[in-house]
């Protein structure tokens, strides 16, 4: 028997019990037995646990006072948090130079916000300028030494400050560093090539406490006394190099990911080796591994706490410190909720907008 | 343009000429001796079964593969060791690939400009206008602001050959332009292949299109193991072949 179609069909809308909240519901949540047992043992336990944790967050929290005596309630004490919050920020930097810090921390994320939002003008000369100005004016705003800033010490910076500072530089110098390694591993060239074996193997297979501690004490041992380097830029340098290794494997793996037509098609047009790199191979690299680059600076970020050991005062040590004050013993747990917290929305913020960014740079070539 | 005047087109000017040509894949030697002179204007085609060798030749002319004995001489220039040499023979030498090696991150357009902008460091509008023309040229101006992905593989393969088109180059190489693509869209391929032909392009054309090498060649080089086999113009290569390879090889795709 032979069919003959002589209209094409009309496309038929999906039955009803698929569609809707009734169908998803149906499908995510209620599917089978057990999985409705799970779903119905999920809403008891966030009945249990949510309720209570806000209600000692925020709804019988204090948060009004200047001494301990304020706290009266059950909940959460945040006048312990208030009082020292200026200790917690900026750490033992002086007090009459804190704009320093504020002007400083402005000027980035202004200049950071102006080239992340999509639709800024004259991104390249912002860009320029963060990246060989800004580093130049947040060294003599933080340190001081010149155009009538008195000098700060390293070892008054603390709290955010410095959890911020040792995170942006490293950040700031891994990611380019980490670049150059990556291709140096895939060059042909035998020297950059060994070079760049070594360097990652040897940063990645020491942990990055041992790196600091080596950094602290261990190095000053072996310079002579009068050219000893700052300890705070010892502890950077460690978690630059520590992280370029990881940036470097990373970024490795991007540039693996890339079909070698891509690079052929670009020297069959004559494009250098440079060009062809920077315009064709690490665009798409870079963006290919966006998640990893990410998850790089969200565990160089947080990594930043491990500078406690090597006694510098991020902003755990600093919060911690507190801990010890005798007119304010038993407030732990805030101190902790208020450091996680911090650590939380800037990792989360990071997330969020590498997933921005991967679906703005998405072009739809994936065949 | 009739094929007899594209003859016209042939002059005596040799383009690529290549002496005692060995290359050697570690052990194994893929091509032997193979002497070949391209003068301007020519179309050739070359053909063989999969792993002779074809591809590897028209590769050595730009030297995306090194080759280990013998001349190849381009444009005048003998292809060695030296960057500056290899530099000035592929902004002369156009390439086109099976898999069409367009850069996905790019829209249409910015893959055309790229090169006359980076190589040839044309100004921003002059590389635009370039680019527009040869878009046109090949049917595909209206879909210069997409990305390749979102075209199809007959319309990538032609953004391919017009990005080529955009450097000027005096040769052409394709390297199995057709076999990537889906049935039905081979043809509009093929036919910006064969108008670059008339307007008296070298081309070196790495094909199993044989209605395309009668309908634009000047020669059919058959391969086979690394050897040039048979040379012959098209209708005698492929009434009268020669050789018992080349007869097995066209009983086996015809």
């Amino acid at each position: 028997m032979t069919v003959h179609v002589t209209s094409p069909s009309p496309s038929l809308p999906p039955p009803s019990s698929s569609v809707g909240v009734v169908g998803w519901l149906r499908k995510n949540l209620f599917s089978s037995v057990v999985n409705s047992i799970f779903t119905l043992a999920g809403l008891y336990l966030l009945y249990t646990l949510v309720p209570p944790a806000v209600n000692w967050a925020l709804f019988q929290a204090d948060w009004i006072g200047t001494t301990r005596d304020a706290c009266t309630s059950d909940g959460a004490c945040w006048v312990f948090v208030g009082v020292r919050i200026k200790q917690f920020l900026f750490g033992f930097y002086p007090p009459s130079e804190y704009w320093r810090v504020v002007t400083a921390f402005s000027l980035i994320g202004l200049l950071v916000a102006w080239l992340l939002i999509d639709r800024t003008p004259k991104k390249s000369l912002v860009g320029a300028f963060t990246i060989f100005c800004y580093p130049v004016i947040a060294y003599f705003l933080f340190y001081g030494g010149a155009f009538g800033l008195p000098v700060v010490e390293t070892y008054k910076w603390g709290g955010l400050m410095l959890t911020l500072i040792l995170a942006t530089t490293g950040m700031f110098f891994s990611f380019p560093i980490g670049i150059v390694l990556a291709l140096g591993r895939r060059s042909s060239m035998p020297i950059a090539k060994s070079i760049s074996v070594v360097f990652i193997e040897f940063w990645r297979g020491v942990p990055l406490i041992t790196v600091l501690f080596m950094s602290s004490v261990m190095l000053p041992m072996f310079i002579p006394e009068n050219m000893q380097i700052d300890k705070l830029l010892r502890a950077m340098i460690g978690i630059i190099f520590f992280q370029s290794a990881y940036m470097a494997e990373v970024v490795r793996g991007g540039l693996q990911a890339i079909p070698r037509g891509q690079n052929e098609a670009a020297e069959a047009l004559g494009l250098s080796y440079w060009k062809s790199t920077g315009l064709i191979v690490l665009p798409q690299a870079l963006k290919l591994v966006i998640p990893g680059i990410v998850n790089t600076f969200i565990a160089l970020f947080k990594d930043t706490t491990l500078v406690l050991i090597i006694g510098l005062f991020d902003l755990l040590a600093v919060v911690q410190a507190a801990f010890a004050d005798p007119k304010w013993l038993g407030f732990s747990v805030e101190g902790y909720v208020f450091v996680a917290s911090v650590y939380w929305v800037s990792c989360f913020s990071m997330s969020r907008y590498s997933q921005h960014l991967e679906k703005k740079l998405h072009t739809g070539h994936a065949r | 343009m009739t094929a007899a005047q594209a003859e016209q087109n042939v002059s005596g000017e040799v383009m690529v000429e290549l002496r005692n040509v060995n290359k050697w894949y570690g052990d194994f030697h893929v091509l032997k001796n193979i002497n070949l002179k391209v003068t301007k204007g020519e179309r050739i085609i070359i053909c063989g079964p999969s792993g002779c060798g074809k591809s590897t030749l028209i590769r050595c002319m730009n030297r995306l593969e090194e080759h280990q004995k013998g001349d190849i001489i381009v444009s005048g220039i003998t292809l060695d060791d030296d960057l500056k040499h290899i530099d000035t023979v592929r902004r002369d030498i156009g390439m086109v690939f099976q898999q069409f090696n367009l850069f996905p991150h790019l829209t249409v357009m910015e893959n055309c400009c790229l090169a006359p902008i980076w190589v040839q460091k044309k100004p921003k509008k002059e590389a635009l206008a370039i680019a527009k023309q040869y878009l046109e040229r090949v049917q595909i101006a209206d879909q210069a602001d997409k990305f390749p992905g979102q075209l199809s593989g007959g319309q990538q393969q032609r953004v391919a050959i017009a990005r080529s088109l955009c450097m000027n180059p005096s040769i052409m190489l394709f390297d199995e332009p057709t076999s990537a693509l889906d049935p039905e869209m081979i043809k509009e391929v093929l036919d910006v292949m064969v108008d670059l032909a008339r307007e008296g392009m070298t081309m070196l054309c790495v094909t199993h299109e044989m209605g395309f090498a009668k309908t634009v060649a000047n020669r059919v080089l058959f391969m086979d193991a690394g050897e040039i086999i048979e040379e012959n113009e098209p209708n005698e290569f492929f009434d009268n072949p020669q050789s018992d390879r080349t007869k097995l090889f066209l009983s086996q795709i015809l």
